[in-house]
């Protein structure tokens, strides 16, 4: 088992290796890197300073390391568009965004699991086939789509919730938080519900479908064979079965509503990473796109990384290499 | 799809006709929901291909717009005009000629970009399975990596990167580097379908007896393993077609996606969210209802093909 | 003679499917009495495991039980609601698949499905039922119990496992197990070894068992009585000795005839010709017909009911004791 983690570790490593070394090309060949590093308001002087500095005559491999520590500590240089660092704009808006995607990912866990199992279990009845034809829909809506009808209906018409903005945040050193006050939690409802959306249909078919694959299997016909109560067979033996394959996809999700939040957060102005990165994107903001995408890649992998421990820690046949005898 | 049994061994049939009384078409004539999605389909691809004869209006050209026209609602609401069908935008523009045009660009992005997938996609598979060893690792490797990531981000990185080499770039270049983009995100499925199934037949005795005969792989892999892969990538392709749209829509709701000049069914629903407050809710409705729509037959219909093309089911 | 613990009569199980309805049990009668064992035996698609599923009352839809009763020491069981059902298995009907591998829950341990069932049926505390099920786990032959029953599935052999799945089988203290296929799945010389625990757990504990297998062998070692299956229907019945060795119905002497002897020289194996029809081409009057080397008109046109013919009941118009051919 020791082998099989450190193995993913290396694997690791590699990758984001490759994803500095693409920012690394970003940063010297797109643009200019000293602009990159001090801002487009950076004196001639303080530039071939900086370009005898960073040793731009040195060769590639040597740049390309110097480029990796620096990444590592998290300094990128200073945001074109801004004029800030880059590691201040990220670390302010860090938490906006990672307070989104835990609520969303907490919504469509928790309704999606529910949904997917009564959909299983009901099958063929008109409800089921209903919340069905449903998840076909919600495959279908863009996210940005979902949003404004949100806010069409919640905001402009019914007048009930805030359309734009995370309202009040409490502060803890660096951190801000939405969650404590009632008008953050109010702002944080419909961007949360439509980030949460695509992620919900997804689990939702995978729950049914995984659910359905269990029923057919021969132990469940053991256990109804045993007398097991209905409870036993489907919350106990089948469930349990079916969760083990839908932690791993709904781990890897996580990093995909940190993505997703990208759209979100334009529609409700959510100053989150995504806002940010957009606006980078727009604006050719180098500095701050090569960021962003270290910054992803590392919660990928180590999302990656802590799924596949965790399938360790529930399956016991990856557990134990059985004795048998 | 089995032939007319029925018929007498020395006629010919076509191989349309064997399509018409094959299963498929069977399958798709008993279902009510295949042939509305499909009838929905074709309804929006007439108007996209025909938008200039079919739309009552020419939205761009600027000659032809009336600013005392602007924001007026759909015909049916009080205000509106019957010249104008679904209402008109801030700068006079019928909505419902603005909606085809904006769907011939939905749809062109959406095709090609799937096309390339295909391309790439199919290319790369019968490389990895043909060649095998390291290559194979490699581009498996790369397929796992780029798996790992949402399709909104690789567009959006290529699409900024695209923009920071070339912040003055003609239109068509945007056009290219937006399907190449949206291209990027989608041939992973290809490539392993392709490659399981080029592994399958490599493995077969005639082909290896081809190869020693000194048939070219290239036909080999033409001959024998493109027909086996035509039927899963149809149906790939066409699920692949709706998620394709929709990023093209995000990218241009987002503002990096086609050019302003071009609008696409995503700029339109951007253009219409400033006004979504001051009550003018018809410039982002229709263009929604109309990407929900199209999005959705497709995924109807790539739903129904991989039903009807899977021989367990039936 | 004592009342049967299990009796089937006239039971017929359907499938309605979109191009029509299949009969796969076409009135078929047999009992069981307490304490003893059955072997049903029978080609592939014979409905072998369909009578045992339909006893359990684990029939997958759409298929259904259309006519006839099933009784269970004198208590008709066919036609119950679920929970009622749901309580009478295990209690007193086990079960014993055929693979022992899929037959388990990978993710829990032996130990823990066993005190599941246990406490289902029985009122035991949580600690008495542990200490039966290392009990069960014992008597089932598995070393060292003890720390076996926090062992997970998969790190028990084949032969261990399905061990496992008598025991829980036996959990409850059934007074019949249906076993469909028990050995199919495992090596031949484990196949010795579970058939012997089979037979002996079930004498100790005074259990019947209905032995669903296609392996005359299996068959001549454990049985009391046999009933060989033919296309959804009984062709004969009776003592395991009588139908060996004086089969009455042709399709049971060809069944005999084709086993190989070890002291016979023979060139080719002997076969019946033809094969057994399939359910939706089921010939009238004897299914056998198309294929029985003595079939007269009658065999055409009248189904044959089940009569007694020398030691054995066979359902045939020219039983070969009747006509001495053989």
């Amino acid at each position: 088992m020791l082998v099989f983690i450190l193995r993913r570790v290396v694997q690791a490593v590699v990758v984001m290796l490759s994803v500095a070394f693409i920012a690394f090309m970003l940063f010297q060949y797109v643009g200019d890197p000293v602009t990159n590093l001090l801002g487009q308001d950076a004196t001639d002087e303080q530039r071939t300073a900086l370009r005898k500095d960073l040793g731009l005559d040195q060769p590639f491999p040597a740049q390309f390391a110097r480029f990796v520590v620096n990444a590592a500590q998290g300094e990128f240089g200073i945001s074109l568009r801004q004029g800030r660092k880059v590691s201040a704009l990220i670390v302010e808006r860090f938490p906006a965004t990672l307070e989104l995607a835990l609520v969303a990912g907490f919504i469509a866990l928790g309704l999606g699991i529910p949904l997917g199992v009564y959909a299983a279990l009901r099958r063929g009845k008109a409800s089921a086939q209903v919340l069905m034809a449903g998840t076909l829909f919600g495959v279908s809506l863009p996210n940005f789509v979902i949003g404004i009808v949100l806010i069409w209906v919640f905001a402009v018409e019914l007048k009930w919730l805030p359309s734009f903005g995370r309202g009040e945040v409490v502060a803890f050193g660096s951190w801000t938080t939405g969650l404590l006050t009632r008008d953050g939690l109010l702002h944080l409802i419909l961007p949360a519900f439509t980030l949460s959306a695509f992620q919900l249909t997804l689990i939702m078919r995978l729950v049914r479908a995984e659910m359905l694959e269990v029923l057919r299997a021969d132990y469940i016909r053991f256990a109804r064979a045993r007398g097991l109560t209905d409870r036993s067979v489907y919350f106990g033996h089948a469930l349990k079965n079916t969760l083990v394959p839908v932690i791993t996809i709904t781990g890897l999700q996580l990093g995909s509503l940190i993505a997703f939040a990208i759209i979100t957060e334009q529609v409700f102005q959510w100053p989150g990473m995504g806002f940010l990165f957009i606006q980078a994107v727009q604006f050719a903001d180098i500095p701050v796109m090569a960021a962003y995408l270290c910054l992803i890649s590392l919660i990928f992998v180590v999302i990656n990384l802590g799924v596949d421990l965790l399938y360790f820690a529930v399956d016991p046949r990856l557990r134990v290499e059985g004795k048998s005898h | 799809m089995a032939a007319d049994a029925t018929s007498s061994p020395a006629a010919p049939t076509s191989a349309l006709r064997r399509f018409f009384a094959g299963d498929v078409w069977h399958s798709f004539r008993s279902s009510p929901v295949a042939m509305l999605a499909a009838a929905i389909t074709a309804v929006c691809l007439v108007c996209a291909l025909f938008a200039e004869v079919v739309a009552p209006h020419n939205p761009f050209d600027l000659a032809t717009l009336e600013l005392m026209d602007s924001l007026k609602p759909p015909a049916w609401i009080e205000g509106g005009e019957s010249k104008y069908l679904l209402g008109t935008d801030g700068q006079g523009r019928d909505i419902l000629s603005a909606l085809m045009y904006g769907t011939r660009i939905s749809l062109l992005v959406g095709i090609a970009s799937v096309i390339l997938s295909i391309l790439i996609g199919v290319s790369l598979g019968l490389l990895a399975g043909f060649v095998g060893g390291r290559m194979d690792a490699l581009i498996m490797r790369i397929c796992d990596v780029m798996l790992s990531f949402p399709s909104i981000l690789v567009a959006l990185m290529i699409s900024g990167i695209g923009r920071s080499l070339y912040p003055h770039a003609p239109d068509m270049l945007a056009f290219v580097v937006l399907v190449l983009a949206i291209s990027l995100t989608g041939w992973v499925q290809y490539a392993r379908t392709v490659r399981g199934s080029t592994l399958v037949e490599r493995n077969k005795e005639y082909v290896q007896a081809a190869r020693v005969i000194g048939v070219g792989s290239l036909r080999i892999m033409r001959r024998h393993v493109l027909p086996n892969v035509l039927g899963p990538v149809l149906v790939l392709a066409t699920i692949q077609i709706a998620s394709a749209i929709i990023t093209e829509a995000t990218l241009s709701f987002l503002g990096v996606g086609v050019p302003p000049t071009s609008p696409s069914l995503g700029t339109l629903i951007r253009n219409g969210n400033d006004t979504l407050f001051s009550g003018e809710w018809w410039i982002t409705a229709w263009p929604s209802l109309t990407l929900v729509l199209i999005t959705l037959s497709v995924n109807l219909l790539g739903d129904w093909l991989r039903d009807a093309l899977n021989p367990r089911l039936r | 003679m004592t009342a049967p613990l299990l009796e089937v009569s006239h039971l017929r199980v359907e499938f309605p499917t979109r191009h029509g309805t299949l009969l796969a049990l076409d009135d078929i009668s047999f009992s069981i009495a307490p304490g003893e064992i059955l072997g049903v035996v029978g080609e592939s698609g014979a409905g072998k495991s369909l009578t045992g599923a339909a006893i359990i009352g684990l029939l997958d839809p759409p298929g259904r039980i259309a006519a006839g009763e099933i009784r269970l020491a004198g208590r008709r069981i066919d036609n119950l609601p679920y929970e009622q059902m749901r309580r009478i298995r295990g209690k007193e009907i086990g079960a014993v698949f055929q693979d022992p591998l899929t037959s388990l829950n990978p993710l829990y341990t032996v130990g823990r499905q066993l005190v599941e069932t246990i406490t289902t049926h029985l009122d035991l505390t949580a600690s008495q039922a542990r200490a039966r099920a290392v009990e069960l786990l014992a008597s089932t032959g598995i070393p060292a119990p003890e720390a076996r029953v926090d062992h997970f599935p998969h790190q028990f052999s084949g032969g261990m496992r399905q061990r496992v799945v008598i025991a829980l089988a036996l959990a409850a203290n059934p007074k019949l197990i249906v076993a469909d296929e028990p050995t199919t799945a495992l090596d031949v010389s484990i196949q010795a070894q579970i058939i012997a625990l089979l037979k002996k757990v079930c004498k100790e504990q005074g259990a019947a068992v209905m032995l669903v297998t296609h392996d005359m062998g299996v068959i001549a070692e454990t049985c009391d009585r046999v009933a060989v299956m033919y296309a959804g229907r009984i062709a004969e019945i009776g003592p395991v000795a009588a139908v060996i060795h004086r089969p009455a119905h042709p399709y049971t002497a060809g069944l005999m005839g084709s086993i190989p002897a070890m002291d016979e020289d023979r060139e080719r194996l002997l076969q019946i010709d033809g094969a057994m029809p399939r359910l939706t081409a089921i010939p009238p009057g004897c299914a056998f017909n198309p294929r029985c080397p003595h079939v007269v008109e009658r065999c055409h046109s009248e189904r044959p009911e089940l009569a007694l013919v020398g030691a054995t009941s066979a359902a045939c118009w020219r039983p070969v004791t009747l006509e001495g051919a053989r």
